[in-house]
């Protein structure tokens, strides 16, 4: 075991694993992390702590990590190499690990210009970083823990024990190095992976047999990513606009019926169409396991966290494995 | 070559409108062939500034000088007499040009009529594109003669970020992914196979953040001596 955190043991166990997603809010009140870790407490086995996501701040992630792991929720600290260089992002590695957080994703950042999509003024003028990328990030990670050394060479006295994870998106461009993008995730020390959303089953499932192939499954332990869809709105959104998501016509069209569904009726379409997308959650969450190679999914229900306990029932992937305390 | 854009003439105006006689001084390399800040460039903003100096009742003097470049003594040494009798200078040069010489003047002051921008090349008439950031330890070797530290608008080193969407990066449909570019130049060059390897973490000195740099030639520099010498 390298770190011991819950996931890890759920992925030992070989028991498939469930993640879900927290995003800390624009706010300095702790209450909406309290109250949206005591919703997803018990029905994921940890939960990811975005890092001032799409470029806007937020609760900083550990603060927020530490507010769930107070709770009950196991967090999953994530770090984006956008605002931090090396020495920034260590000492917070430090400060993380000796408050008790145990896993960690890297990740590169949605860019400062991004802004929540032009949908808030975030900060495009900023500055960012970018002194290493993810996977300089992930070995800083391994180096730390397993070889008890900053990046710099300088040693630990104590050595953050993590368990080291990082993004990948299977279908994003250019489609034919995605495969070699995950193994020097892997070949970095990726511990595993949480992918970009899926609902093109079949080009998941032909780039995983890539991935099948250079054994990489083995190496690391794949969380398929699936993001619950409210909308035909959304689904079109993310087809057209989310990179490395592309969303096939038919569950574009089994959203857009249930949207007609209810007429001119507002309140109904809305409802039908998230019954349709739970419906289609369910659905993704057992093509995405049945795949081979793939070791659990990673759910995110953005701005919608009380759905992943009906998730997580209709799945079958509940109650979730609990380990006897050490 | 260093490429920029003429400022604002409303902030030119900001810097100069106090003065009694200004020089507007251009630079005929790189500045002049993306028409920022050469002779021609010079003499237009001479204008406008006279124009707006006679609209609010100033009595300024302005005139314009070019030199072939502003980042070697030699060439406006020739000229420094008369730029002196000037109470300011507006260098239409890129910012090593303005530091140059502000270096050189004394108690008149050197101020930016140009916003430097990058290093880079005229893709066609008009356009021109960043393509080195002088980091100070080329890698092009190792991506295809594609730079990714200023041609990826995240300085990747390892490969793409989840934001490539047909082939364009994540902050505009306009900029086109270095990582997209850095995979098909290898894929044809058949080298794509060199990109499994993991880059570790770089040592940024030789780049902006080790401090001002300076690189000297020993042998040029006692050449140089020998001849002073000499003469
Ligand atoms: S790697 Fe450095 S020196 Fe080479 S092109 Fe890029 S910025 Fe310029
Ligand atoms: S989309 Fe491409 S160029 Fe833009 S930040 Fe990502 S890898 Fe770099």
């Amino acid at each position: 075991m390298k770190c011991g955190s819950n996931l890890e043991k759920v992925i030992l166990s070989g028991q498939p694993a469930v993640t879900a997603e927290l995003g800390p809010p624009m706010s300095a009140d702790p209450h909406e992390v309290i109250k949206k870790a005591q919703i997803l407490k018990g029905f994921c086995d940890a939960a990811n702590i975005t890092d001032c996501q799409t470029a806007v701040v937020r609760i900083s992630s550990i603060a927020a990590a530490v507010l769930a792991l107070r709770e009950g929720l196991e967090p999953v600290m994530q770090m984006t190499c956008r605002d931090r260089n090396r020495i920034a992002m260590q000492a917070d590695l430090l400060g993380a690990a000796a408050l008790g957080l145990k896993n960690c994703l890297c990740l590169a950042g949605d860019h400062q210009k991004f802004s929540a999509a032009g949908r808030l003024k975030g900060h495009p003028g900023a500055k960012n970083v970018y002194d290493v990328d993810t996977c300089q990030l992930v070995g800083i990670l391994k180096k730390m823990r397993d070889e008890g050394l900053q990046e710099g060479g300088d040693k630990l006295e104590v050595a953050p024990k993590y368990f080291i994870g990082a993004s990948w998106t299977p279908m994003g461009d250019p489609l034919d190095f995605r495969p070699m993008n995950l193994m020097k995730k892997v070949n970095s020390g990726a511990d595993f992976i949480q992918t970009q959303g899926i609902y093109d089953i079949e080009l998941f499932r032909s780039q995983m047999e890539k991935i099948r192939n250079m054994g990489l499954h083995e190496r690391t332990a794949i969380l398929g990513g699936i993001i619950v869809p409210k909308s035909a709105m959304m689904l079109k959104y993310m087809d057209s606009s989310v990179a490395g998501v592309s969303v096939p016509k038919a569950l574009i069209d089994r959203m857009a019926k249930a949207k007609a569904a209810a007429g001119e009726d507002k309140k109904k379409a809305k409802e039908l169409q998230e019954q349709e997308g739970l419906k289609i959650t369910v659905e993704l969450i057992h093509q995405v396991l049945e795949t081979p190679g793939v070791k659990g999914v990673h759910i995110q229900a953005i701005e919608w966290e009380t759905a992943i306990e009906g998730i997580v029932k209709a799945a079958g992937l509940y109650p979730r494995p609990t380990f006897p305390v050490e | 070559m260093i490429v920029g854009t003429q400022k604002p003439i409303d902030e030119i105006w900001s810097m100069v409108r106090d003065s009694k006689r200004v020089l507007v001084f251009g630079c005929n390399t790189c500045v002049a062939i993306c028409h920022a800040g050469g002779e021609k460039e010079a003499e237009t903003i001479a204008t406008l500034l006279r124009m707006r100096a006679s609209q609010e009742g100033k009595d300024m003097e302005v005139n314009y000088l070019s030199v072939m470049r502003h980042c070697e003594p030699e060439y406006f040494e020739p000229v420094m007499d008369e730029v002196k009798t000037y109470d300011l200078i507006l260098s239409t040069a890129c910012g090593v040009g303005v530091n140059f010489l502000a270096d050189r003047t004394g108690t008149i002051p050197v101020y930016p009529g140009i916003n430097t921008s990058f290093y880079g090349a005229v893709q066609q008439p008009g356009d021109f594109t960043e393509l080195c950031g002088g980091c100070g330890n080329c890698i092009l070797h190792l991506t295809g003669g594609i730079c990714p530290i200023v041609r990826c608008s995240k300085s990747l080193m390892n490969g793409p970020c989840g934001g490539t969407k047909n082939g364009k990066c994540e902050v505009s449909d306009e900029v086109d992914c270095a990582w997209f570019l850095i995979v098909e130049r290898m894929k044809q060059l058949g080298t794509l196979e060199k990109l499994a390897e993991v880059l570790p973490p770089r040592n940024w000195s030789p780049s902006t953040h080790g401090g001002p740099r300076r690189i000297v030639i020993e042998h040029l520099r006692e050449i140089e001596q020998q001849e002073e010498k000499k003469g």
